[in-house]
């Protein structure tokens, strides 16, 4: 901060309206694109892991060996390989959901009551039909929640990704940079402000998701 | 409910066993070991043991949740292990003691299951599942929407076994399916469902661990004792009559005698015609009437034959109308599906040890005595095993 300075310049914020909404919308796409990578792949590593429980202690510590490689050395090997792309970015981010997802995943599916699955097979269900339509459908609330802290999750590390995105794709955290480089803090206090806020709607919108699913997980109790 | 009648196959359990531990050697214990029954279609046979029998495993050999170790099951003849493994079990309705309903679809989607796994229209679903709804006792305009969080035990209960009964179902399995309820509401859903097999005529395959209930639903019941093998195979009045070793004189329990009132009911009595005088009549013709018999009261009635109370008949006036102010209102009420063991009971903890049978309008339609009940025992329809055993508690005096 310059000697004479206000620690917040609103009208630069008035002026730069336009730059702070492309870092808003760089900073879900950082957030958006791990999230929904994760979760494909951790879906078919938890399906995988219900049917051989054998996997799922290999999977788990894969995966939580690579949720604590730290981002900036992640980033480091990464940009000699993949160079200051996208999927430099992407690669360690959606590798941090992983952990989280699997987990969780693995827990709904395991929710699920035995006798349901019971009677879903005594019914004359396929394995494929049983899973779509009884487990699936099941898990999901465990798999909201695991969805819910991924992205907030997300949404704090992508702005370490700055390093690589600058400004193509460096979202909030190029904000942040900038406003540290310059000594300007409306630009580092506002980069961190927007992501607090991103990171609060995110939850709450996942809770209404979750809500607006599963209406059975909420029906009150029993009628007498 | 045409569409649901008519359909039952037999059952065959040909020389079957299961044995667990990998390889199926004979020194390895057996969960079900030897096991042949033959079940008549449209038939309740209960499967009772204490646990760890091999009941269970027996029931799920049948839509093959277990495969059995050697033996077959036929099926209407023919070998289930032969059929392609879905097709089997939607052709055969399944009631577990924990439901397993689907949390996540409402009452009337988990009662669509097998009709949609069949592929039926949306409509036919739908209309199938409502009229098993109301078949169940479930108003379809109340229940169809909910999902069974917000249902109570007895209702998961119905539910389930209308969701078995969805795609008519020759042959039903139900593993302990009134376990989980309080006895009241057990007693009801028990009572309900015999009715309801009344007209369905089901071949039932039906698991429990109570003796009083395989009793009350089996026209079968095979009584298995650990080590998976069945100790007797019979109507629950041989069971009774003549247990097969002390194994099955244990478990039945040593009030079989009592058991055996069960199995009776006000129906298979001669009953006494009633003394009855209708209310406003003249009082001095059914005094003299009264006075003239035995058994000296009057059983006072309304217009419609319904009783209204006792009256001493030498208490009676010797002239003037009847009114229900003179009459006693004490005797229990029965009607003909009442046990003989329920109308003794009732007859017992009653003042007066006479018995009103009425029908479904509530007329008279005669009376029951504990002697008529104590007559029936001893014209050894329910008599032998009860007169051998001599159970406490039992009617011992023939007398009023």
């Amino acid at each position: 901060m310059l000697p004479g300075q206000q620690l917040i310049d609103f009208s630069w914020i008035g002026d730069h309206l336009g730059q702070i909404a492309e870092r808003i919308g760089q900073h879900l796409e950082l957030t958006i694109l791990p999230v929904a990578i994760g979760f494909l792949i951790a879906l078919v590593l938890s399906i995988w892991a219900v049917r051989q429980p054998i996997v799922y202690g290999p999977i788990t510590a894969v995966t939580g060996v690579l949720y604590t490689i730290p981002s900036l050395a992640a980033f480091a090997v990464l940009i000699p390989i993949t160079g200051l792309s996208l999927v430099s970015a992407l690669i360690p981010l959606v590798s941090y959901t992983l952990l989280i997802l699997v987990r969780s995943i693995v827990a709904g599916f395991r929710g699920v009551a035995p006798e349901v699955l019971e009677a879903a097979e005594g019914m004359g269900y396929t394995r494929t039909q049983r899973l779509i339509r009884v487990e699936f459908p099941l898990a999901v609330p465990m798999m909201i929640a695991g969805l819910r802290l991924a992205t907030v999750t997300a949404i704090g590390l992508a702005t370490v990704a700055s390093i690589i995105g600058g400004d193509t794709f460096g979202g909030l955290g190029q904000l942040i940079t900038e406003g540290l480089q310059t000594f300007f803090p409306t630009k580092y206090l506002l980069g961190a402000a927007l992501s607090v806020v991103l990171a609060v709607s995110a939850d709450v919108l996942f809770v209404q998701i979750e809500r607006w699913i599963t209406p059975w997980a909420r029906a009150p109790g029993s009628a007498g | 409910m045409e569409s649901s009648a008519g359909r039952a196959a037999t059952v065959e359990f040909d020389q079957v066993s299961k044995r667990y531990g990998g390889s199926a050697k004979a020194g390895t214990p057996a969960a079900v070991n030897d096991l042949s029954l033959s079940i008549p279609a449209g038939r309740i046979c209960v499967l009772v043991g204490p646990s760890g029998c091999g009941k269970t495993t027996s029931l799920k050999m049948v839509n093959r949740l277990i495969e059995p170790t050697s033996g077959r099951i036929l099926l209407d003849g023919v070998d289930a292990a032969g059929r392609e493994l879905t097709e089997l079990r939607r052709g055969i309705g399944y009631v577990i003691q924990q439901t397993g309903l689907f949390p996540h679809q409402t009452v009337v989607e988990n009662v669509g299951t097998v009709p949609r796994l069949l592929g039926w229209s949306g409509a036919r679903i739908r209309e199938r599942s409502e009229e098993l709804l109301g078949l169940v006792g479930l108003d379809p305009a109340k229940y169809s929407r909910r999902f069974p969080s917000q249902l109570s035990g007895g209702e998961r209960q119905r539910v389930g076994v209308a969701r078995a009964l969805a795609a008519d179902p020759p042959i039903m399995l139900m593993d302990e399916p009134f376990g989980a309820v309080d006895p009241i509401v057990r007693e009801r859903l028990q009572d309900e469902f015999l009715r309801l097999q009344e007209e369905l005529a089901k071949t039932i395959l039906f698991v429990t661990h109570d003796i009083d209930e395989a009793i009350k639903m089996g026209d079968l019941v095979a009584v298995f004792e650990i080590g998976g093998k069945v100790a007797q195979f019979g109507t629950p009045a041989e069971l009774l009559a003549s247990p097969a070793s002390d194994f099955v004189a244990r478990f039945v329990g040593t009030d079989r005698g009592l058991k055996r009132l069960a199995l009776s009911r006000v129906a298979d009595l001669t009953l006494h015609a009633a003394p009855t005088a209708v209310v406003g009549s003249d009082a001095g013709e059914a005094r003299r009437r009264g006075l003239a018999a035995s058994f000296q009261f009057v059983l006072l009635t309304d217009p419609a034959n319904r009783p209204l109370g006792w009256i001493d008949a030498a208490t009676l006036p010797e002239s003037g109308p009847l009114t229900e102010a003179l009459a006693n209102p004490t005797s229990p009420f029965v009607n003909k599906r009442t046990t003989l063991k329920d109308a003794l009971s009732l007859l017992l903890d009653s003042d007066v040890q006479v018995g009103i049978v009425t029908d479904r309008t509530g007329a008279v339609q005669g009376l029951v005595t504990v002697d008529m009940i104590a007559e029936r025992m001893r014209e050894g329809h329910i008599a032998p095993a009860y007169l051998v055993d001599a159970p406490p508690g039992a009617p011992a005096d023939p007398a009023e």
